[in-house]
């Protein structure tokens, strides 16, 4: 019988006893069964991904800096922003916070060794790189002008893009996030440590579990629908083509149907890291856990059906219309109970305002903005003025860029000493997460204007009157991506040169923190025990103390 | 070793617990599928509500023949599969290797009774396309979907005949111990393969004969 | 147009109504951004690491209490919001039947439009002021919407169905007309104007415009030449009569009902066996491929003349 924690204890030179040091071999990694290992996989992954998309986006900006369209060809253009969007949603957004930051803290919050199932989780990262590897060689063979929602019958008999090989690997990587939602649900059901019942999870393990219900239950139906693509792109099996009686708009359905449930795998991750930092740097239990349990397990629930505020104008049912209206303000109920939470946690806190609670404050911020402009879109005779306009495009910025970006970064910073067992530095830090939060609203801000003004999105020939903000707008996406650069260099930087981080840097609760840093690689050389809530900042009733930045009792409170 | 320690895998200490766990996952898998083929029955649903005559004269040119009996195939396999599985908890290594051949040769059958049907379909002109065999616009989509289901299916089969396959193998050459969770998952499989087909057979074959 | 709009000017009803919903709305998230916002900053400030602020424990029931509030409070808004703006929803679904029918047909990647004594235009479409519009449009190939932002109306465009949607504009002059569902190469130039003229300017404009036949005469004309009159005309094929079937249900042979408005007509001369009509045999052949979206709009306006030529007989 082996004993997952007792088999390798330190024996002597620290490092060596970490998980980086398991080996070093590039074969050590490709072959890792290592949940920690995996995670940094999916890391340098989807950081490359996310340069792609950048890049195709910059191109665009620039090129809507004059109205004529002059700089690029039609065709062109239409590639870059479909590249922007297979790339960013599928590529980066879909697996950032759940595949790195998940993977490599949802096995160490619950006191496990690792995943449920390591070898599936590694494949995972090898079905998901393969089914990047089909989409680049789309964008190589000549690109796709659809964007990326595939709508038929121009996806399907009018397109000359390379859209089957596109699909391909979208279809393919969905494979890849079934794997790991179903690894997650196995995972947090299966190996929460003695102790750890389900409402002391932290919320970071609740919104992971959350978004995996979500990317089992959903992405079937995704690959359902490109399948159906393939069918009558590839095989002339006429399903959507009107002229034998198909519909687009059963497409039309089927394919939110994944996607709005999609924007909640983008978005439920990161309300659990922003969560995890406000608490912890204003020292604070977090404010009404049940109920933020609640209201995102709800959030993820309700998720599924509301798919039609995307289908307003399209010619569906004024009827169905008005019951998706009404739905979609229903979902907003939650979201704003997490916002009025994250706000009152910071009530009579110790607040210290390292770079994670600036990334964390920023999003509470832009998710703000992000869902009341969703309001805007479910009310019916505005968004049939909003559809399809920048309105539309900078409110899912907001929530996607703005909201699940920001968190990614702030989380990344919170957990880069655990990751790597570096500091880096903190001025640096602080002076990107303020960059980004500026550059983004300039960026995006302007676009809401543009888009009540009636600028279609996915236009790069344009009235001149919308000029202005689109200058706006490119001289706030060079900032923001200037932003984006920092964090490579002054994290990079800290690998080589940053100070050993120590176990628990922030003085944070959680069982992650109770390991070394970075950890061994079977998580704990001591088997924790849970016997109480997280987040025990301050003992219930009181405040907490000024100059006392650990917290009160280790969630594990070993005997 | 004992056989238990034989097939463990990190990060699981007991045998019941990581047998428990892929039970668990497979379980989770399944309703992954479900949602899958679910988008695929909504859709058929869906034209079929849009073009019920059409929908009808289509499915009445199928060969409800060859569906039967591959509805027969398919449940006898499930039967020939869940023994297995039990056999292998009672550790009855012989029988349960006998049960994995007859579930791998119905599966089989399966495929060459759908082959034989799939070569009736083409030499009736009954993939969808220029020379369709049926006057009527809907009818093709009828057929569009008959096509990609029907394909999906096997497909999936194939898979399923390959994992039980390899199981049969791998007992044959003592190289899995019985207890391991490999027998109830591959049996959780198969048996979706064959609820889906449940599904399949009305509303391919039943549909316009009623 | 001055070189920094903020908000678009106003050129329909539609314009009005839709402008106080977003009014509305940018009032209320206002104020919550500012109270979720202030209370951010202030309690930043306040509650910073060391400062001299007194910090008193929360009671317990203040977590539960809050909770329970502010969930019935969001829920409750939001409820009167989704009530607000589906009743102006349900308002704009009434239907306008005294108004003005234009045929717009798109197709990559430009808008063709019809006017009802037909006049036809391209990228362009001239309309009267104050008098109701209903737009029929139908497309030729993919997925295109119509959108005059002035006018705050956007509606898909689709091939094989139509759609539809109505204004009534309020100020003269010349708007934006936008294709806002991607369809191809040139999408961002599939564009036009939409001019709105004084009733006597337009008239005068319609008078001067190249015209064709009206459109249900240039209906007439093909009913004849692609033989449908052969059967649907008092011949020995037991063959509908089509006078007076506009608007009417229609009994089908497998217990369904239908409406014969402009998509069953289509459906009927494109997929005539997906609807047969209860008590005929599906003997008619499909046309499609031999009719293009243009002839089915001027059979389906002939087919309405004779509901109206039915109705003044008696």
């Amino acid at each position: 019988m082996t004993d997952a924690f007792a088999s390798d204890r330190p024996s002597g030179l620290a490092s060596s006893s970490d998980y980086l040091h398991a080996g070093h071999t590039l074969w050590s990694w490709l072959t890792t069964t290592d949940h920690k290992r995996i995670a940094i996989l999916y890391g340098i992954t989807i950081t490359v991904f996310f340069l792609i998309g950048g890049a195709a986006i910059t191109v665009v900006r620039y090129e809507l800096l004059s109205p004529n369209g002059n700089l690029i060809s039609d065709d062109t253009y239409n590639k870059l922003f479909t590249l922007h969007g297979v790339i960013m949603v599928w590529f980066f957004l879909i697996p950032s916070i759940p595949n790195t930051l998940g993977n490599f803290l949802v096995p160490l919050m619950i006191g496990a060794p690792d995943v449920a199932f390591p070898r599936l989780n590694l494949l995972s990262w090898y079905v998901n790189l393969a089914g990047g590897m089909f989409t680049l060689a789309a964008l190589i063979t000549g690109g796709v002008d659809t964007g990326w929602t595939f709508y038929t019958p121009f996806s399907t008999m009018f397109s000359n893009g390379d859209v089957l090989l596109a699909a391909t690997g979208v279809f393919v990587a969905g494979f890849a996030t079934i794997a790991t939602g179903l690894n997650f649900i196995a995972t947090i059901h299966m190996l929460r440590i003695e102790g750890m019942t389900w409402f002391r999870l932290p919320l970071f393990v609740w919104s992971i579990y959350a978004v995996s219900l979500v990317m089992v239950l959903a992405t079937p139906v995704l690959a359902t629908t490109l399948f159906l693509i393939f069918a009558e792109r590839l095989f002339g099996l006429p399903i959507f083509d009107p002229a034998h009686g198909g519909d687009p708009l059963l497409f039309q359905h089927m394919f939110w149907f994944y996607s709005h449930p999609a924007v909640y795998i983008m978005v439920l991750p990161a309300m659990g890291v922003v969560t995890e930092l406000i608490t912890c740097f204003a020292r604070r239990q977090v404010f009404g856990y049940t109920f933020m349990v609640y209201a995102m397990v709800a959030i993820a629930g309700v998720g599924f059906f509301v798919w039609g505020h995307h289908m307003f104008v399209s010619g569906q049912s004024p009827y169905a219309s008005l019951i998706f209206s009404f739905l979609s303000f229903v979902i907003a109920v939650p979201s704003a109970i997490k916002v009025f939470n994250w706000t009152s946690t910071l009530y009579r806190g110790q607040i210290s305002f390292e770079a994670p609670m600036l990334y964390a404050l920023g999003f509470v911020g832009l998710f703000t903005v992000g869902g009341l402009t969703g309001l805007f879109l479910a009310s019916i005779p505005v968004d049939v003025q909003v559809h399809d306009t920048y309105f539309v495009v900078a409110h899912f910025h907001y929530i996607m860029v703005g909201g699940s970006v920001s968190a990614f970064f702030g989380g990344l910073h919170f957990w880069w000493p655990k990751i790597t067992g570096k500091l880096y530095s903190e001025a640096w830090a602080r002076f990107a997460a303020v960059l980004m939060f500026f550059g983004f609203n300039f960026t995006f801000f302007p676009q809401f204007i543009l888009g009540y003004l009636g600028m279609p999105r996915r236009y790069h020939v344009y009235p001149q009157e919308f000029q202005v903000y689109h200058e706006m707008s490119t001289m706030g996406a060079s900032i923001l991506a200037a932003a984006y650069l920092l964090p490579p260099f002054y994290l990079g930087w800290s690998l080589y040169a940053g100070k050993r981080a120590g176990n628990n840097p922030w003085g944070a609760s959680g069982l992650e923190w109770q390991t070394s840093s970075p950890p061994p690689p079977k998580n704990f050389f001591v088997r924790p025990t849970v016997s109480e809530r997280p987040y025990d900042y301050h003992a219930s009733g009181r405040a907490p103390e000024a100059d006392d930045r650990t917290p009160r009792r280790r969630q594990d409170k070993v005997a | 070793m004992t056989q238990a320690d034989y097939v463990i895998r990190e990060p699981w200490e007991h045998i019941s617990d990581q047998r428990r766990a892929s039970t668990f996952g497979m379980w989770v898998f399944l309703a992954s599928e479900v949602l899958f083929f679910g988008g695929l029955f909504m859709c058929f649903t869906y034209l079929r509500v849009l073009h019920p005559a059409a929908f009808a004269e289509a499915s009445s040119h199928t060969n409800i023949w060859y569906g039967t009996i591959n509805t027969g195939l398919l449940l006898t396999s499930s039967f020939t599969m869940v023994m297995a599985a039990r056999l292998a908890d009672l550790e009855l290594r012989r029988l349960m290797a006998l049960c994995l051949v007859a579930t791998v040769a119905l599966g089989l059958a399966f495929l060459v009774v759908k082959g034989f049907e799939y070569r009736e379909d083409f030499d009736r002109h009954l993939v969808p396309g220029r020379d369709f065999a049926i006057p009527v616009a809907a009818a093709q989509l009828f057929f569009s979907l008959y096509w990609a289901i029907t394909g999906l299916h096997a497909i999936h089969l194939t898979i399923g005949i390959v994992a039980v396959s390899r199981l049969a193998f791998l007992v044959e050459r003592r190289e899995l111990a019985l207890p391991s969770p490999e027998f109830e998952i591959t049996a959780l499989y198969w048996h979706i393969v064959d609820i889906v087909w449940i599904f399949l057979y009305p509303l391919l074959y039943l549909g316009g004969r009623s | 147009m001055n070189g920094f709009p903020v908000f678009p000017g106003q050129a329909s009803t539609q314009a009005a109504a839709t402008d106080r919903i977003f009014g509305g709305l940018l009032l209320l998230s206002g104020l919550i951004i500012l109270i979720v916002f202030g209370l951010i900053l202030v309690f930043a400030f306040r509650y910073r690491n060391g400062s001299k602020t007194k910090r008193g424990g929360l009671p317990k029931w203040i977590e539960r209490d809050f909770e329970i509030g502010w969930t019935l409070a969001t829920l409750f808004l939001a409820l009167f919001i989704a009530w607000w703006t589906l009743s102006a929803s349900l308002g704009s679904l009434a239907s306008n039947a005294g108004a003005m029918e234009i045929h717009v047909v798109a197709k990559q990647w430009m808008w063709k439009a019809e006017h009802p004594n037909g006049a036809r235009e391209i990228n362009a479409l001239h309309v009267p002021l104050g008098e109701p519009v209903r737009l029929m449009m139908t497309s030729q190939d993919v997925i295109h919407s119509f959108f005059v932002p002035q006018f705050r109306i956007k509606q898909d465009v689709l091939p094989g169905r139509y759609t539809q949607t109505w204004f009534q504009a309020t100020r003269v002059g010349a708007f934006h007309l936008f294709c806002t569902q991607l369809c191809g190469t040139e999408h961002a130039r599939m564009v036009g104007d939409v001019f709105v003229m004084t009733p006597d300017d337009y008239a005068r404009w319609s008078a001067a415009q190249p015209q064709g036949d009206d459109i249900a005469a240039q209906g007439a004309t093909l009913f004849h030449s692609l033989g449908c009159s052969g059967c649907h005309e008092g011949s020995t094929v037991h063959a509908p009569q089509l006078a007076g079937l506009y608007g009417k249900p229609v009994q089908l042979s497998d217990g369904r009902r239908l409406v014969a408005d402009d998509g069953f007509i289509r459906d009927m001369i494109l997929m005539p066996h997906a609807n047969v009509p209860a008590g005929y045999e599906p003997i008619m052949p499909s046309f499609s491929g031999l009719v293009g979206d243009d002839e089915i709009l001027a059979l389906t306006a002939y087919i309405r003349s004779l509901k109206d030529a039915k109705e003044t007989r008696r």
